[in-house]
């Protein structure tokens, strides 16, 4: 009644399943600082050589000059309306992509028709650079917002069904048929076996998406915005801004930094048990 | 229909499970081939035979997670399985490996229970990856304990186990046994460990059972107890173990 949970996998898993153990030997201090220096002395040498007037401030503006423009903007509050209408595109675009690749993936994974129907038009799907849809997504849903919710959606798609159709698969077929000898039906088997055990596959796919929504959004905000980071950025080319693109690429790096620490800290949170002698 | 033994027998002695002409066989190659077992309450049977022999495909057809399987299966009351991995679920802590599946009331007490009685009652909130061989194994044997099953299946539940390690499991199961009082159905390619725990052995071979033999050793058993030997050697010699040939033995 159930051989759809316990199918082998079919090919091997879109992506391996992070085995990290995250590192739990504390560098020595002396290393730590070490590797701290390189970047320090950059960025010295690079304010050093704006300040002499070796770079041309409308080719490369100062490391101080970007922080005080940052800090301007962030005063009068343009860098907040632009970065919250960025985050927004995000947020709509992992949340349907997500959505949608979560479905279409559980699909995939636990039925046998499911995999049959839907798996190979995702296959074939996989195969198109999705940046590369622009001019026919322009043409489909307009220049507006609803491009980048679409750039966004495509780039999350792909990582999290994947990741999710491998996370069904891998799971150890015994564990199901144990939890089968305990009486659990089928229902109380995905709850209990499987969805917690493609979720380390599923975190995967989740930090996948968002570095793929990210790169997404700057392509997305180039096309005819008139809101966001990247506007902002596309605005500043124009007035031969430096500072101010150099400040919208600082914000991009920072939200991909910041956003992948954040679902680290949840999986970590989430998924003690991996952790294993470490846990108590 | 095999089995309903004929006759106003009461419950009490009616068999936990019966088979009749189980058949089995993966493509061409038959693996069971009409297979009759009865198994009576609180009864040990140890099931031998050779590696390949179909022993744990037997079994998980018993335990009914063999839907391919042809033949007749009767089971009266509940079943629980021990499989030779331990099996537990890494992400759920052993309470919660234990309970899985169990309803009712009072479940927690009859988990920590079930924990104490095979010597983890602290252990009930580690996780499965923090536990040895040895302790995972007796969380499996907990979490079919908690089922209060009429039989337990067990498909070589001390085979992945250190040799210490095991005789500790064995004295274990055979406590538990006294206490509860449930049959089990013991796969194992051990002919001691089946001398040691069973009542009764059969040996599988060639898709049949060969052979059907009470234990006739008075507990508590130990190899150098004087009957031990002459049914070792009768049991060797069923499943084709000589000590004068090396090699395949003969037929």
């Amino acid at each position: 009644m159930t051989e759809t949970l316990v199918e082998k996998p079919t090919r091997p898993p879109a992506a391996p399943a992070a085995t990290r153990r995250s590192g739990h030997t504390p560098r020595r201090p002396v290393r730590r600082w070490r590797r701290a220096v390189t970047p320090v002395a950059l960025l010295l040498l690079w304010q050093a050589a704006s300040q002499t007037g070796l770079l041309p401030p409308e080719k490369l503006s100062a490391p101080s000059a970007v922080a005080q423009t940052g800090w301007r903007l962030a005063r009068d509050g343009t860098l907040g309306v632009h970065l919250l209408d960025s985050l927004t595109r995000a947020g709509i675009g992992l949340a349907i992509g997500g959505t949608l690749a979560l479905v279409l993936g559980a699909i995939a994974g636990l039925l046998r028709l499911g995999d049959d129907l839907v798996d190979p038009p995702v296959q074939m799907a996989r195969m198109l650079p999705h940046l590369g849809l622009v001019p026919l997504l322009i043409i489909w849903v307009g220049i507006g917002e609803s491009l980048k919710i679409t750039l966004v959606a495509l780039g999350a798609f792909f990582p999290i069904y994947f990741n999710t159709y491998a996370g069904i698969r891998d799971i150890d077929e015994r564990l199901v048929e144990a939890a089968r000898t305990c009486g659990l039906g089928q229902l109380a088997r995905i709850r209990h076996v499987v969805l917690p055990g493609a979720l380390p596959s599923l975190f995967l796919g989740l930090r996948l998406a968002l570095g793929a929504a990210w790169l997404s959004l700057v392509v997305g905000e180039q096309v005819n915005a008139q809101t966001g980071i990247g506007f902002l950025m596309m605005e500043a080319r124009e007035f031969s801004q430096t500072d101010v693109v150099l400040l919208g690429l600082l914000v991009y790096a920072l939200l991909g930094l910041l956003s992948d620490l954040a679902l680290r800290m949840a999986e970590r949170r989430t998924l003690t048990w991996r952790r294993g002698l470490q846990a108590v | 229909m095999a089995t309903r033994t004929p006759g106003g027998l009461s419950t009490a002695t009616r068999p936990v499970v019966t088979a009749h002409g189980v058949r089995r066989a993966f493509g061409e190659t038959v693996v069971l081939d009409g297979v009759d077992l009865a198994i009576a309450p609180g009864e040990v049977v140890a099931l031998l035979g050779g590696s390949g022999s179909g022993k744990s495909t037997l079994l998980r057809i018993l335990a009914g997670l063999d839907p391919e399987a042809t033949g007749e299966i009767t089971r009266t009351g509940s079943q629980a399985v021990v499989f030779q991995e331990h099996r537990l679920l890494p992400w759920k802590r052993v309470a919660d490996n234990v309970s899985l599946g169990v309803p009712g009331a009072g479940v927690r007490q009859r988990v920590a229970a079930a924990l104490a009685e095979v010597g983890l009652a602290e252990r009930g909130r580690a996780w499965p990856a923090e536990l040895s061989g040895g302790q995972a194994q007796r969380v499996a044997f907990a979490r079919a304990l908690v089922r209060e099953p009429a039989l337990m299946l067990l498909d070589e539940p001390f085979g992945a186990l250190d040799a210490l390690t095991r005789l500790k499991m064995q004295t274990l199961f055979g406590r538990l046994h006294a206490e509860h009082g449930f049959a089990a159905l013991l796969v194992t390619h051990d002919v001691d460990e089946a001398l040691l725990l069973a009542d009764r052995t059969l040996v599988l071979d060639d898709g049949r059972i060969v052979e059907d033999a009470p234990v006739p050793l008075s507990r508590p058993r130990a190899p150098d107890h004087p009957g031990f030997g002459p049914l070792r050697r009768h049991l060797l010699d069923r499943l084709g173990v000589r000590p004068d040939q090396d090699g395949d033995a003969g037929t």
